[in-house]
C-alpha cells in the first residue's frame, strides 16, 4: 500500500508548552488509522495541523508527495482532505440542507457566481442531498440545525464534510455525545466510507476504534507512544505501562 | 533641516505621541479589558479642555482648573459607564459603535448648550512662561516640555499600577480570563466600572493640560478619536505597551510630517498607519 | 405570483414602492427633492447593509465611496459644460471600486473591531485628503455646475436636469439596486458570504477562500455606495469633505440598523424614517443632535432589529391572525 499522508519531525508549540512533539507517522491509502491516548495528548491539535487550522512550529506534512505543510485550509480542503470537529462547528441558523448545500458548492470550480440561482446548480443539489442521506439526516432536511440534538448536529457536521467530497477524512470524535442508536449508524457509516476512503480518526469509544481501525497510534504528550495493528497496540507493552491505571479503563471502557 | 530644527521637532513629536498616549491608553484599556469599543473617548477629551477652560476663569489658576476638574470627569465617566456602557457587554461591535455614536452627538450637543462654538484660549501659568533658547534664534517654550514631563510621569504611574497593583492585578486578570475572575471572586462589574472612569479621566486630562497650547474648539473630540484608533490599530488592540509605541510614531509621523510635506501631514499619519498593518495585520502587540 | 401578495411584509413593500411611483403628481416640489434624497441614501444603505447584514463585515468608512465617486463627478465635469454620462459614470464607479479593492485588500483580512477602526482610518485618509486639498475647495467644497447630459450623439435621451425626470431615474435606480443585490444574494456567491457572517472559520474548513469573498462584497458595496454618490453630487451640485466624514459613516450605519439589518429594504425604510425624525426633530429644537443621540441609544438598547424586525413580527402576527381565522371557518 502506498501512504497517502507523511508527517515529519512535526510541532506544535502554544507558549513554552509543546502539544504536538516531533511526530513522524505514514497514513496509508484505503486505511482506518485511529489515534488514541489521554485528553491532552495533542491528537485534536495534530488534526488542527493536517488540516491547515494551526501553522506547525516545525516538521513537513505531505499529501501524495507534495508538500502542504504551509497550506492554508480552504487550499488543503480543496485537495481533498476534509474534517470534522470535535466541537460541532456547523452553520446553526441553516437547515440541514442548508448546511451540505454550503458545503457541496465548495466543489464548484469558483462561486464567484452572481447571477443564476443557487438553486438552480442541481449538482450541488444532489450532492448535498446525497450527503445528507449517507449521514442519516434526509428526514431532517428542512430542520433548522441549531434546533436538532446534538447527536443530530454531530451527524450533520459529517454529512457537510462528506458533501465536500474528501479522499481523507479527519475525524475528530465523530462518536462524542451520541446516543447508542445514533453511534451504531455512525459506526456504520464509517465502515461503508472505509470501502472507498482514508479515515484519520481521533475517538474514546475503544470498541468503536477496535471496530473499525485497521492501524492505531497511541499518543502521550505530543509523542507518538506506538504504531500497529489493533492487535499489535493490545499487545504492547509499553502502551499497557502508559495506560495502567486511570487511562487504562478509557482505553477500555 | 539643521540639527537643531530636527530637535525641536522630535521634542514636539514626542510631546504629540505622549497626549495620545494619554488618549489612546484609555480607549484600549476599556476594549482589551472590557471588549467595548467606545467612540465617545474623544469627547471625553474635548469635555476635559472645557472644563478647564472654565475652571481656570473661575478659579485663576490652570493647575486648580486640573484639579478640580479630574474628580468632575471620573464622575462623568463612571455615570456613562452605569447608565449606557453597561448595557453593550457581550454585545455585538456593532451596537457599540451605535450606542457611543449617540453618546458622540449627545455630549458634542451638551458642550455646545454649556459653552457655545466660539474658540477659547486657555492661558499658560506664569511659571511656566518663556523658553529655553537652544541657539542664537531658536528656542523651546517650558510649557511643552512641562507637558511632555507630566504625561511621563502619568505614563509611568499607569505602568506601576498595572503591573504592580491589586487593582492592576484585577485588570490583567479581567483582560486576560473575565471567567476566571469571576470565579476567583473579583467583582468584575466594580472593575469595569473603575476602568472605564479612570480612562475616562485619562483622556480628559489629557485635554485640560493640553488646552493653553492647543485652544479649546467644538470637535476637538472627534479629531483625536480618530488619531487614537489609529494608535490602538497600530499597538494591537489591548496593548498599553502598544499604545505607547504607537503613540509615539504617530507623534512624529505627523509632526515631522507637518514640517517636511505640508499637504499631505494628515495622510502620513494613515500612511503610516497601513504600511505597519501590511506587515502586521493584528498590530505590534496585537494577540493575532 | 398569489404567494407573493399572500405575504404582509411584501405587500407593505409594494403599497410602498407604488406611492412612491405616484408620489411626483401630487408632492409638493420640495418633498420630491427630499425623496429623492432619501431614496438616494436609501441605495447607499442598501449597500451598507450587503456588508453589516449579509457579510458580516461591519465596516464604518462606507461614506468614503460616496464621497469619492461624488468628487470624481465634480472633477471630471468642465465648468463650461455638462459631462456625458457615458464618461462619467464609469469614472465614478470605476473610481469607488478601485478605492474600494484597495482600502478592502488591507482592511477584510482583519475583523472584529480591527475592521472598524481600519475602515475608519481609510475613510478619514480620503476626508483628509480632500479636506487639505485646495483645488477642490479644501473644506468649502466644490460646485458641480451642470447635471451629467444622457444622450447618444445629439440626441439627449433624458434630462437629469428635470426634477420629475431625475425623481423616476433615481427610483428606478434603487428597484434596480436592490434587485441587483437579491439576485447576487440568491447566487451561489450569496450563499457563500451567509456562510461567513454565520461561521467563517467553517466556510473556510469547507474549501473557500474567505478573504476572496468578502473582498468582492465590499467591492461591490463600494462600487454601489459610488453610484450613490454620483446620484447625490448630480442631484446637490456641490460636493463636500463631509460627505465622506466619519459622521456620515455612523448616520448610514444608523439607517441600517433603525431599518433592520439584513432585509435590504429595511435600509429604505430607515432611510425614510431617519430624515423625517431629523426634520421632525429639528422642528422642535435647535439642540436638536440631542434628541437624535438618545434616539439612537434608544433604538440600540430597545429596537435591535429595526422597523423590519417590527414590520415582520406584525406580519408574522397577522399571517397567524388569518389562519387562525380561516381554521375558524373550515367545518
Amino acid at each position: 500500500m502506498t501512504s497517502i499522508l507523511q508527517i515529519k519531525d512535526l510541532s506544535k508549540n502554544f507558549g513554552g508548552l509543546a502539544a504536538v512533539d516531533a511526530v513522524t507517522l505514514n497514513f496509508e491509502e484505503g486505511r482506518v488509522h485511529a489515534i488514541i491516548g489521554p485528553n491532552g495528548a495533542g491528537k485534536t491539535t495534530l488534526i488542527n495541523l493536517l488540516s491547515g487550522d494551526h501553522k506547525p512550529s516545525a516538521g513537513r506534512i505531505l499529501f501524495k508527495g507534495k508538500d502542504i505543510t504551509t497550506k492554508p485550509p480552504e487550499a488543503i480542503s480543496q485537495l481533498g482532505i476534509g474534517r470534522s470537529y470535535q466541537k460541532t462547528n456547523i452553520f446553526p441558523s441553516l437547515s440541514c440542507l442548508q448546511n451540505c448545500w454550503l458545503a457541496a458548492q465548495s466543489r464548484l470550480r469558483s462561486s464567484m457566481r452572481f447571477f443564476r440561482p443557487a438553486e438552480a446548480y442541481d449538482d450541488v443539489r444532489s450532492r448535498a442531498e446525497l450527503a445528507l442521506e449517507m449521514c442519516g439526516l434526509t428526514g431532517r432536511r428542512d430542520t433548522i440545525a441549531s434546533e436538532m440534538s446534538y447527536g443530530e448536529q454531530r451527524q450533520l457536521e459529517i454529512g457537510m464534510m462528506l458533501a465536500t467530497e474528501p479522499e481523507v477524512l479527519l475525524l475528530d470524535e465523530p462518536l462524542a455525545g451520541m446516543g447508542t442508536e445514533e453511534a451504531t449508524q455512525v459506526i456504520s457509516l464509517l465502515r461503508t466510507l472505509a470501502q472507498s476512503h482514508t479515515l484519520i480518526l481521533i475517538e474514546h469509544d475503544m470498541d468503536a476504534v477496535f471496530a473499525v481501525a485497521e492501524m492505531l497510534t497511541v499518543m502521550v504528550n505530543g509523542q507518538v507512544l506506538e504504531t500497529g495493528t489493533p492487535d499489535q497496540i493490545r499487545a504492547s507493552k509499553a502502551v499497557r505501562e502508559a495506560y495502567l491505571g486511570e487511562d487504562m479503563e478509557e482505553m477500555t471502557p | 533641516m539643521d540639527l537643531t530644527s530636527f530637535l525641536i521637532q522630535t521634542m514636539n513629536g514626542v510631546q504629540y505621541g505622549f497626549l495620545l498616549f494619554l488618549v489612546a491608553s484609555g480607549l484600549t484599556l476599556v476594549f482589551g479589558i472590557m471588549g467595548i469599543i467606545n467612540l465617545a473617548h474623544g469627547a471625553f477629551y474635548m469635555f476635559g479642555a472645557y472644563l478647564v477652560f472654565w475652571l481656570t476663569n473661575v478659579s485663576g489658576n490652570l493647575f486648580l482648573g486640573i484639579l478640580l476638574g479630574l474628580p468632575v470627569m471620573l464622575v462623568i465617566g463612571f455615570v456613562i459607564e452605569r447608565f449606557a456602557i453597561s448595557f453593550l457587554y457581550n454585545r455585538d461591535h456593532l451596537y457599540q459603535v451605535l450606542l457611543t455614536y449617540g453618546l458622540i452627538l449627545i455630549l458634542n450637543e451638551l458642550q455646545k448648550i454649556l459653552w457655545g462654538s466660539d474658540f477659547y484660549s486657555v492661558p499658560i501659568p506664569d511659571i511656566l512662561k518663556g523658553s529655553f533658547p537652544l541657539t542664537e534664534n531658536q528656542d523651546y517654550p517650558v510649557y511643552r516640555l512641562f507637558i511632555s514631563f507630566v504625561c511621563a510621569l502619568v505614563a509611568l504611574g499607569m505602568y506601576g499600577l498595572i503591573s504592580r497593583t491589586k487593582l492592576g492585578m484585577m485588570i490583567r486578570a479581567g483582560a486576560s480570563d473575565r471567567e476566571m475572575a469571576q470565579t476567583l471572586g473579583i467583582d468584575i462589574g466594580r472593575v469595569f466600572a473603575i476602568v472605564f472612569s479612570f480612562g475616562a479621566a485619562l483622556a480628559a486630562f489629557a485635554g485640560m493640560i493640553d488646552a493653553p497650547v492647543s485652544s479649546v474648539y467644538p470637535g476637538m473630540g472627534d479629531q483625536i478619536l480618530i488619531v487614537s484608533f489609529v494608535v490602538v490599530v497600530i499597538g494591537g488592540i489591548g496593548s498599553i505597551k502598544g499604545a505607547f509605541i504607537g503613540a509615539m510614531l504617530i507623534g512624529l509621523a505627523d509632526t515631522f510630517g507637518k514640517v517636511l510635506m505640508p499637504d499631505l501631514a494628515s495622510m502620513a499619519v494613515y500612511g503610516t498607519m497601513a504600511l505597519i498593518l501590511m506587515w502586521r495585520p493584528q498590530g505590534l502587540f496585537g494577540r493575532a | 405570483m398569489s404567494r407573493v401578495f399572500a405575504n404582509p411584509t411584501n405587500l407593505f413593500l409594494l403599497t410602498a414602492l407604488a406611492m412612491l411611483a405616484a408620489f411626483p403628481w401630487f408632492g409638493e416640489s420640495f418633498y420630491v427633492g427630499l425623496v429623492v434624497r432619501i431614496m438616494i441614501l436609501g441605495i447607499l444603505a442598501m449597500s451598507l447593509d450587503l456588508l453589516i447584514g449579509y457579510t458580516g463585515l461591519v465596516s464604518f468608512g462606507h461614506a468614503a465611496f460616496f464621497g469619492l465617486a461624488g468628487y470624481l463627478l465634480a472633477i471630471v465635469t468642465p465648468e463650461t459644460g455638462p459631462v456625458s454620462i457615458w464618461y462619467a459614470l464609469p469614472v465614478c464607479l470605476g473610481g469607488a471600486a478601485l478605492a474600494a479593492l484597495v482600502i478592502g485588500w488591507f482592511s477584510v483580512r482583519t475583523s472584529g473591531i480591527y475592521f472598524i477602526m481600519i475602515t475608519l482610518a481609510f475613510a478619514q485618509m480620503l476626508y483628509y485628503f480632500f479636506n487639505e486639498n485646495m483645488e477642490l475647495g479644501g473644506s468649502d467644497g466644490i460646485f458641480i455646475f451642470y447635471k451629467p447630459s444622457v444622450a447618444i450623439g445629439d440626441f439627449q435621451i433624458l434630462d437629469l436636469g428635470d426634477h420629475t425626470t431625475f425623481y423616476y431615474f433615481v427610483l428606478v435606480s434603487l428597484i434596480l439596486v436592490y434587485a441587483l443585490l437579491r439576485v447576487i444574494l440568491n447566487a451561489p456567491f450569496g450563499q457563500v458570504l451567509r456562510g461567513i457572517k454565520i461561521n467563517e472559520a467553517r466556510t473556510q474548513a469547507l474549501g473557500f477562500s474567505t478573504f476572496r469573498y468578502k473582498l468582492a462584497s465590499f467591492v461591490i458595496a463600494g462600487t454601489i455606495g459610488g453610484y450613490a454618490g454620483f446620484l447625490e453630487a448630480t442631484h446637490n451640485g456641490i460636493m463636500s469633505p463631509d460627505f465622506l466624514g466619519w459622521h456620515k459613516s455612523g448616520s448610514i450605519m444608523m439607517i441600517v440598523i433603525l431599518g433592520g439589518i439584513g432585509t435590504l429594504w429595511g435600509a429604505v425604510v430607515g432611510a425614510f424614517a431617519m430624515v423625517f425624525l431629523q426634520d421632525w426633530f429639528q422642528e422642535l429644537t435647535t439642540h436638536w443632535l440631542l434628541l437624535m443621540g438618545g434616539f439612537v441609544i434608544f433604538v440600540v438598547l430597545f429596537l435591535p432589529r429595526g422597523i423590519a424586525g417590527l414590520v415582520e413580527s406584525f406580519s408574522a402576527f397577522l399571517t397567524r391572525a388569518v389562519s387562525r381565522a380561516s381554521d375558524k371557518d373550515a367545518p
